[in-house]
Parts: structure tokens; C-alpha cells; sequence
């Protein structure tokens, strides 16, 4: 027996060992998900040094030992250098007595990420929808054109001020926001729709790899 | 009378100090706006104020009417490309002549660059017949530079004469954002106004949001049921802002569990949340009172993979049998199957994300869904925070101005549409971005 087929018969029995879930939980589910779970902790952490922490951190630290070697001076690789401070400074949980400088890594990592969002969330999820959403609502001749532009901009209005917190949602405002709701649970029931049809894909490949591959029934 | 004098200076004194304070603010306000409308005209004119002339006239060139060469492109103007990061130049050139037809028919155009004007030149690329432009994109900043065009066709090559001088440099501001930063500017002096505003004053309004009502009910479900309280909190990083508002709730949930006494379980997918939440979690504990209580081990890693994660929480549901679940964050395709499960064990379920193409399936199997922004808005709303209600207060004035923008600009265009006026499309302010 080769081991490409030692490896179908494991992913297959692995396969029904999940999916017997779908009766009830029971020792063979405990041990596919305790493997499935160990396996791919271990799985990332190798992919984690390899693809951050080597090209990242290592590979740019030497570049500038030999830029330190050959030149006498380090053009700007020492600010991985910078990084790595955050990441020891992380390590430093293992130590109870200083664990406390840690945070500052995550008050670095919390700050920034709310700074660089900033843009990118008002000029992908507010400016471009803005621009998106301005267009007539009376299209002469095109019928299809003036439903679908009066669709979108009732739309977006109502869904917007459904999102306003600080006005109590009463009157005519509150009235918007209903109507707001409704799309967009009209928008979520398309949507439910959509993506369940994108898992039955997912499910087919399971189907192909148990009936095809591992049982060659067709 | 004595007392009556004290308390009468002191009040004196006190409303002398008031209204130093009241003035130096408004003295404070007052250049902060003579600041920003600075800076707003020089955003608007300084472009111009601070723009080098690049002489671009250029000759005629007179061509015999027998010559076999094509007649050479004229008008070369070169200049740097604005708002960019140096290092290019643009060029720009009218046709020749011959360039649609004929004997001499124009196959394509060379672009010719050097440090001289009538020596040098070297070849730097080529553009196609009918072209007008090219991009000049390996110069050296600061670095003078000539451009000729050279018209090729089957009879022979003819070259311009060379543009006028051009350089490119770094543009320390890309003005084709700056509406995008004048409108960040205004949300986040809104910010700063409305939090010294709930600061000063007893609490903003903000409208009741069902599932964050939910919260205390969920906790106290758990406590009374003695079973626990599993928190999720998405399965990507901390450079997601989903999962920060995840965390920032779990806050909240981690205080009322202390409080309560029920237990509380942060399973979690990646190493940095799992550090954060143990932060969170630790100091909801000590703000309850309840230090002892708090154990590492409530917050635990798993996996970082997808499905992986999504399997032993399965398993964690079935066997557990928790009393409430809260999945708060960022969530792909294990959305359903988390939910699912909780539901199948009768967990009451709150859950939160950003993310459309999940949130229908949360509305479908859990009990209260905070839908996109409601999840940002959710620390604010439990925290009542001045800073975080006062930041709530200015994202509605951001949001006010988009709508009133889709009014004005939905208003004109179908105006323009209908009555065929000429009013301006409010889609051009926001052309660079």
C-alpha cells in the first residue's frame, strides 16, 4: 500500500470522524477534533516562523549585519529592531514580575491599528458608498435605471439613519429606520441564500473526496 | 456678616475664575479655528502658492512639404507628476501629423530623455501610435531633465524638438485626498467636542440597542443555571477592529461575571487576542472587586485554524452545555456552524459582527445579532464612557454628513436629469480617492 493511499484512507476516515458529529458527539468525533486541533496548532506555528518571523525579523536583521560589515553603517533594516523590542517585550509575560511591559506591545498594536483603519473605514465603507449611492432618481427612458437607483438611495438613506445611536428612533426618523431594517433583512435573506449555496460547494468536495477519491465509485 | 462677606468673595472670585476659564477656552477655540481655517486654505492654495513653473513653450518645426520623413510631434511639455512620491515624470506631446494614414504613416513613438538639451539623449521607452502621453517613471529626483519624441514611421524617423526643463520630486501632501482629510478633520474635532461635551454634561443619549440589553440577562441566565459563559471573539487578530470591539465588550460581560459569580471561558484563535483578552478579563475582575476569582486559564488559544477552531468549539458546546454564548468579532464561514450548535444545547446567543455576509446567519440562529456598526457602538453603549459616547456622538455627525451629501447630490443630479440644469455632481469633490 503507497503512502498516497495510507493518506486517502486517513483524510477519509478523519472525514466521517467529524462528520459523525451530525448524530452526536462520541469518541471517535473527540478524537478526529483533538487531532484536527493539535495537528494545525502546530501546523501555524510552523507556517508563523517561516513566513513571519525568518523574512521578517531574521532575514531583515542579517541584511543589516552584513550592511554593518561591508558599508560600516545600517541603512534602515535596524528598525526591525524595533519590532523585535515589542516581541521580547511580549515573552515578557513568562516572567510574573515584569509581565506587566507586555502591554505596552498590545497598546502599540491596538493604537495602531485603530489609526491605520481610520482612513481606510471612512474612504472604503463611507466616501466610495457615498459616491456609489449619488445618482438620479429619474432616469428619462430607462425605466430599469430609475427602480434601481431609487432602490439604492432609499436604501442606503433609511439603513444609514437606522445607524444613528445618538437620536432616539421616533416619528418620522424612527419611521426611516424601520424601513431600513427591512432592507436589510431583505439584503441579509439574499445573502443567507448566496452563501448557503457557496457551502453546499464545500460539501460537494467532501462528497467528491469520499465517493471519488477514496471509495472510486465513480 | 462676616460670613456673609467670605462666602460673598468667595463667589466673586470664583466667577472671576469662571469666566478666565470660559475665556481662555473660547481664546483656545477660537485658534483652533483660525488653525484649521489656515490650514484649509493652505491645503486649498498652497498647492498653487507653492507649485514650480515648468516652461513648456515650444516651436514649430517647419518641414519641407516633400520631405519622406514624417512630420515630428510637437508641443512636448514634460513635468512632474503631482501628489506622488517622486521618482516620475510626465510627458505629453501633440500627434504628428502623419499619425493616422498614409506613405508615412506613424507606427509608433520613442521617448527620448537626457540631462542636455541638444546632446545625450537615450532612449526610455516607446508608446503607440495615436498616444499623446507617457510616463517617465526611473528619474532621479531634483535631477534636470529633457524630453524629445521621436515619430517612427516606414519612410524614416523624425524627432520634436526637446521640452523645456523638468524634474521630479516628493510632494510631502497628496492633494487629490483632501476632501478625505478635511472630512476626517471635521469628524474628529466632532469627537473631541462631544466628549468634552458628555464630559461636562451628565450622559449623551444613545437610542436602546436590544442586544446589549441583553447582556445582564445572558450573565445572569448563566449564574442562575450554574453553568457557563463562553465568550468568542472571532477568529482573526488584534489588527482587526472587529475583534477590538469583541474584546471591549468582553470587558463588560468579564465584570458582570465577576460580579455574578458565574463562570467565564474565552476560548480564542490567535496568541495576541488570547494575551489581550487575559488582560481585559483580568482587570474586569479586579474593577469587580473579585481579583481571586480571575484564573489564566479562563482564556485559553486553541488554533489558529479556521475550521479547526470552529470543530472544538463544537465539541466544547456539546459538552459544556453552556448557558450563554457570545461570538463578538470578526466571523467567516463557521459563523453558522457555532451558532448552530450553541443553539442546539439551548444556549441563549448574542452575538455581534461587522462582517454581511455572516450576519444573516446570526440573525437566523441566535437570539440578539448586533448588526455592523451596532458592535462598534457596544462599548460605548454598556461603558457609558464619556470618551466613548462623546467618539459615538461624533461618528453620528460623520454620518450625518454623508447623508446629507446623498440628499444634495441625489437632489441635483436629478434635477440635472429631469430639468436639465447644469447643478454641480457633488461625486467630483471625492474624484482622487
Amino acid at each position: 500500500m503507497s503512502g498516497e493511499v495510507i493518506g486517502v484512507w486517513i483524510g477519509a476516515i478523519l472525514t466521517l470522524g467529524i462528520f459523525s458529529f451530525l448524530y452526536k458527539d462520541n469518541p471517535f468525533y473527540k478524537f478526529s477534533e483533538a487531532l484536527f486541533v493539535g495537528i494545525s496548532a502546530g501546523y501555524w506555528f510552523v507556517v508563523t516562523f517561516w513566513q513571519y518571523f525568518v523574512p521578517k525579523f531574521w532575514d531583515n536583521l542579517a541584511l543589516a549585519y552584513s550592511e554593518l560589515l561591508t558599508k560600516g553603517r545600517v541603512d534602515y533594516h535596524w528598525i526591525y529592531l524595533v519590532g523585535g523590542f515589542f516581541g521580547v517585550l511580549m515573552l515578557l509575560r513568562l516572567v510574573p514580575k515584569i509581565g506587566w511591559l507586555s502591554r505596552w506591545s498590545l497598546a502599540f498594536i491596538v493604537g495602531t491599528t485603530a489609526g491605520l483603519q481610520f482612513t481606510r473605514y471612512l474612504e472604503s465603507n463611507g466616501i466610495k458608498q457615498v459616491v456609489g449611492t449619488i445618482s438620479p432618481l429619474l432616469v428619462s427612458g430607462n425605466m430599469n435605471a430609475t427602480i434601481g437607483n431609487i432602490i439604492i438611495v432609499v436604501g442606503t438613506f433609511c439603513g444609514l439613519i437606522y445607524f444613528f445611536f445618538s437620536k432616539e428612533h421616533k416619528g418620522a426618523f424612527g419611521g426611516a429606520a424601520r424601513v431600513g431594517v427591512w432592507f436589510l433583512m431583505i439584503t441579509f435573506g439574499a445573502l443567507f441564500g448566496y452563501t448557503v449555496m457557496s457551502r453546499m460547494s464545500l460539501l460537494i468536495g467532501r462528497m467528491d473526496y469520499l465517493f471519488g477519491i477514496w471509495l472510486s465509485l465513480y | 456678616m462676616l460670613e456673609s462677606r467670605k462666602v460673598f468673595f468667595y463667589l466673586s472670585e470664583r466667577k472671576k475664575h469662571v469666566t478666565k476659564a470660559r475665556a481662555g477656552k473660547s481664546v483656545t477655540l477660537d485658534l483652533s479655528f483660525l488653525f484649521l481655517i489656515f490650514l484649509a486654505l493652505f491645503l486649498l492654495f498652497g498647492q498653487s502658492i507653492l507649485a514650480e513653473e515648468v516652461p513648456t513653450a515650444q516651436e514649430e518645426i517647419a518641414i519641407p512639404k516633400d520631405s519622406v520623413l514624417p512630420v515630428p510631434p510637437t508641443n512636448v511639455i514634460a513635468k512632474d507628476i503631482p501628489n506622488d512620491k517622486g521618482g516620475a515624470i510626465t510627458i505629453s506631446w501633440e500627434r504628428s501629423a502623419d499619425d493616422g494614414g498614409g506613405a508615412k504613416n506613424v507606427t509608433g513613438y520613442e521617448i527620448l530623455r537626457s540631462t542636455k538639451r541638444d546632446e545625450g539623449y537615450e532612449h526610455i521607452g516607446n508608446a503607440p501610435p495615436g498616444a499623446t502621453s507617457f510616463s517617465d517613471n526611473v528619474t532621479k529626483d531634483k535631477v534636470l531633465y529633457f524630453y524629445k519624441i521621436r515619430a517612427i514611421s516606414p519612410t524614416g524617423t523624425s524627432e520634436s524638438e526637446p521640452s523645456a526643463l523638468a524634474f521630479s520630486k516628493r510632494q510631502w501632501f497628496d492633494f487629490s485626498r483632501l476632501s478625505l482629510f478635511i472630512l476626517s478633520l471635521i469628524i474628529v474635532f466632532a469627537i473631541f467636542y462631544f466628549i468634552e461635551k458628555a464630559k461636562s454634561e451628565k450622559g449623551l443619549f444613545i437610542r436602546k440597542i436590544a442586544g446589549l440589553e441583553a447582556v445582564d440577562d445572558a450573565v445572569g441566565r448563566a449564574t442562575e443555571m450554574g453553568r457557563k459563559i463562553i465568550f468568542i471573539p472571532g477568529i482573526m487578530d488584534m489588527d482587526s477592529m472587529q475583534t477590538i470591539a469583541g474584546v471591549t465588550i468582553l470587558g463588560r460581560v468579564a465584570k458582570l461575571a465577576a460580579e455574578y459569580e458565574a463562570k467565564l471561558e474565552v476560548p480564542v484563535s490567535k496568541s495576541l487576542v488570547m494575551v489581550t483578552c487575559r488582560e481585559v478579563v483580568k482587570e474586569a475582575y479586579l474593577n469587580a472587586g473579585r481579583p481571586d476569582a480571575y484564573n489564566d486559564d479562563m482564556v485559553y488559544y486553541l488554533t489558529d485554524d479556521q475550521f479547526a477552531y470552529a470543530a472544538a468549539l463544537d465539541g466544547l458546546f456539546l459538552r459544556d452545555r453552556p448557558a450563554a454564548v457570545f461570538l463578538q468579532g470578526q466571523f467567516y464561514a463557521e459563523a453558522l456552524i457555532l451558532a448552530e450548535t450553541a443553539n442546539s444545547v439551548g444556549a441563549i446567543q448574542i452575538a455581534g459582527t461587522a462582517m454581511p455576509t455572516q450576519l444573516p446567519f446570526f440573525v437566523a440562529a441566535c437570539d440578539y445579532t448586533l448588526i455592523g456598526e451596532e458592535l462598534f457602538a457596544a462599548s460605548a453603549y454598556l461603558s457609558k464612557d464619556p470618551k466613548l459616547l462623546g467618539s459615538l456622538k461624533g461618528q453620528d455627525v460623520g454620518k450625518f454628513i454623508f447623508l446629507l451629501a446623498i440628499l444634495i447630490g441625489v437632489v441635483f443630479l436629478t434635477l440635472n436629469s429631469v430639468l436639465g440644469l447644469n447643478l454641480p455632481d457633488l461625486r467630483e469633490l471625492f474624484k482622487g480617492i
